[in-house]
């Protein structure tokens, strides 16, 4: 017995790798696209010559938000996206994204890039930061960037953006808002750089008048809507007006819950405040004129991925250097789409706190011992 | 007997031949070569060293992770709760791996140990609920999911960090990786775990046909009143089949920890793995070495969806649908072999 059935099991093992192995086969026969590496090693070196223009290539990595998350995956890969495009590129050859599933593939996407000789290679997300750190060491040639977290190498760049002055600002804008006196903030995963959002927004609405009480919630994930939605329902239910989101795809649920109140009760105030992309279309109620939007904290990611790859391909690859993107180089802004809500007297208000921190008398706190320091002086 | 596993065996390898071609039947339609498909996928799992080696640590886990389901499975338990148990016995390997410096020889077998207890523990929580108040154990296992995930996280940020993302690497006498295998596979994350994971497979099935433990384990889980009637006592039957089980995830949890990862970070969802576990102790028919074959299937095809749409444009999400179809085939298995004892029976 025991015979018949080590002999099925082995027959097992052998026929599903027959069939796989079939298929590897019938592939370097056919096309010639699967093959060994040093045949695709050849293939890289005649595409990369016959490319002409420029045998630069670049590549991305997403974090397991993927490249359609309406956040920054989808930015920075439409900002690498434009760049091939300007640069006359072809997609897949180069330039191309390798999307995560899970936090068990940023390593071997960010080792099938470095092996297919991409040039430079950007970490989407913080949640990248070990990967590159182990991957930079191992490839000291290839150059990496890491958006959104910092990686001392001498072949990684990190791209940071000053999230907290943008949320400073509009928490400035939130502050001129709400008529209860009562504003909220939604984070995601209650982590150093969601932290910055928070701290940045509070201490935008203190600026304004302490008194306003700030709620803050954080939802424990980037992906779960229904969750913000009931964050959402609780804050507005208890008499808060403005929210502030940092929370990812968990901010649609936000969103949801402002468009529904605010169709069943259109003189009521339910305003979001989106985050990453301008989030005004999210923010328009079906049926009607009205947008829940009053405004978006944009981190243009795009922005800093293609200057960043401009850069690298002119031989000036910042290196070991930390990028920090803010007001001046637009790679922070306040989303002006809502005209309606966001009124001229608020967007003055806005403009001066920007003036005022541009010209140094306002420094806003990046995290919470800053930010009690900030307060305490008020 | 025989022949009830040898149809188990050809159900689960038809069920497979059935899920690629579907699979490739879905490529055909959206449009997409389904050889170039299944070609990247071959490529990215073992194309070279490197790949491979990235592979097979991808299976480490699944083998452990299945051994945990498929042990409760045979005690007629569904243990949904394998995911948290995986995630607090990685907390737990992080733990003892960080706070201790201890010669190698020690230190990792100590750090693993560790890792069982953790996760014996999250699974012996519903085992005695069930056993004692007969609360059902998929309700509380899933539950306790959600538990061990904010709850390591919780810990990550205040106890083992100050306020930080994630946790220190574990120290170099704790890692389950060693230079050697590094470097013969050109820098990849395979570690020594999958010797401890196809152990594992062998310490179930040892555990369950071979000693007086197993046998009246088993008989729990082909009928419990029997079973009592017999004079076991299927109370603790119940108890102990959850803290093996559990004890399996929380070394699929130190895999992770001591392995793959080298440290713990705050999570903002479930590593799947237990999930994936379920999966793989269905299609391995929850015996030890079907549970290695369905896991280095499972691994195999998880880490070639990866290099699907860089090389042949195709969305890895199609390898879901691959795994899903062959798990519905696999479960609606009534098909296959009512088909198969059709041609038998023209046969004779």
């Amino acid at each position: 017995m025991l015979k018949n059935r080590l002999f099925y099991l082995f027959a097992l093992l052998l026929a599903v790798g027959l069939v796989l192995g079939a298929c590897g086969t019938a592939d370097d026969e056919d096309t010639g696209n699967g093959g060994d590496t040093e045949n695709e090693q050849a293939e890289g070196g005649d595409q990369a010559e016959e490319g002409g223009a420029t045998d630069f290539k670049v590549g991305m990595v997403t974090d397991v938000g993927g490249v359609d998350d309406k956040s920054f995956n989808q930015s920075a890969w439409e900002g690498l996206k434009a760049f091939g495009e300007e640069q006359g590129m072809t997609e897949m050859e180069g330039y191309t994204y390798a999307q995560s599933e899970s936090n068990a593939d940023y390593n071997t996407n960010l080792n099938r890039l470095v092996r297919e000789e991409y040039n430079l290679i950007f970490g989407i997300g913080f949640m990248l930061a070990d990967a590159i750190t182990q991957v930079s060491g191992q490839y000291p040639d290839t150059n990496f960037a890491i958006v959104d977290s910092v990686v001392e190498a001498d072949n990684v760049a990190s791209i940071t953006f000053q999230e907290h002055v943008g949320s400073f600002l509009v928490g400035v804008a939130a502050a001129q808002k709400t008529q209860s006196n009562k504003v909220g903030f939604i984070g995601g995963v209650d982590s150093e750089l969601i932290n910055k959002f928070e701290v940045g927004f509070r201490a935008g609405v203190a600026s304004v008048n302490p008194d306003i009480q700030v709620e803050v919630q954080y939802a424990g994930a980037f992906d779960k809507a229904d969750k913000g939605k009931q964050i959402a329902s609780f804050m507005y239910n208890s008499g808060i007006d403005v929210i502030y989101h940092a929370a990812g795809g968990t901010g649609n649920g936000v969103f949801t819950e402002a468009k529904d109140l605010k169709k069943n009760d259109p003189d009521g105030n339910y305003w979001v405040i989106g985050v990453d992309r301008d989030q005004y279309e999210e923010g328009a109620v079906p049926d009607t004129d009205d947008n829940v939007t009053l405004t978006s904290m944009v981190k243009r990611v795009d922005v800093a991925v293609a200057d960043v790859a401009t850069r690298a391909m002119n031989g000036e690859f910042p290196g070991g250097e930390i990028l920090a993107y803010g007001l001046n180089d637009n790679g922070i802004a306040v989303a002006e789409t809502n005209k309606e809500a966001l009124t001229e007297e608020i967007l003055n208000e806005v403009n001066s706190w920007k003036e005022r921190i541009a010209a140094g008398e306002v420094e806003v706190p990046q995290n919470h011992d800053e930010l009690e320091a900030y307060l305490g002086n008020l | 007997m025989a022949n009830k596993k040898y149809s188990f065996v050809l159900v689960a390898l038809i069920s497979v031949l059935l899920g690629l071609l579907a699979g490739a039947i879905i490529m055909l339609v959206s449009g997409y070569n389904p050889i170039n498909g299944y070609a990247a996928l071959w490529e990215g799992a073992f194309g070279d060293l490197y790949f491979t080696g990235e592979t097979l640590r991808r299976i480490t886990p699944l083998i452990l992770a299945g051994l945990a389901v498929g042990f409760a499975f045979r005690t007629g338990l569904f243990n949904i709760g394998v995911e948290g148990q995986v995630i607090v016995g990685w907390l737990a390997a992080i733990w003892a791996g960080t706070a201790f410096e201890l010669p190698t020889l020690i230190h990792l077998p100590f750090a693993i140990l560790v890792a069982a207890l953790a996760g014996a523990f999250w699974g012996f929580i519903p085992g005695l609920l069930k056993a004692k108040l007969h609360v059902h154990e998929v309700i509380v296992t899933i539950m306790l999911n959600y538990t061990a995930l904010y709850i390591a996280n919780h810990v990550i940020r205040t106890l083992l960090t100050d306020g930080k993302d994630s946790t220190p690497y574990v120290a170099e006498s704790a890692s389950l990786r060693t230079e050697w295998l590094t470097n013969l596979t050109q820098f990849s994350s395979m570690h020594l775990g999958i010797i401890i994971a196809v152990f594992g497979a062998f310490v179930m099935w040892f555990l369950l046909e071979r000693t007086t433990q197993g046998y009246e384990l088993r008989s729990v889980g082909f009928n419990q009143h029997a079973s009592k009637y017999a004079g076991m006592k299927v109370d603790r039957k119940i108890i102990l089949s959850m803290v093996i089980s559990g004890a399996f995830a929380g070394v699929a949890g130190a895999m992770e920890g001591l392995g793959t990862f080298q440290h713990m970070y705050v999570m903002s969802g479930f590593t799947n793995i237990g999930f994936d576990g379920i999966a793989v102790a269905l299609l391995g028919g929850n015996a030890g070495l079907g549970i290695v074959f369905a896991a280095g299937l499972f691994g195999t095809l998880k880490a070639g969806a990866l290099n699907m749409p860089l090389e042949a444009g195709v969305p890895s999400e199609l390898v879901d649908i691959v795994i899903a179809l062959i798990i519905f085939f696999v479960a609606g298995s009534y098909m296959i072999r009512w088909i198969l004892s059709r041609f038998q029976k023209e046969g004779k």
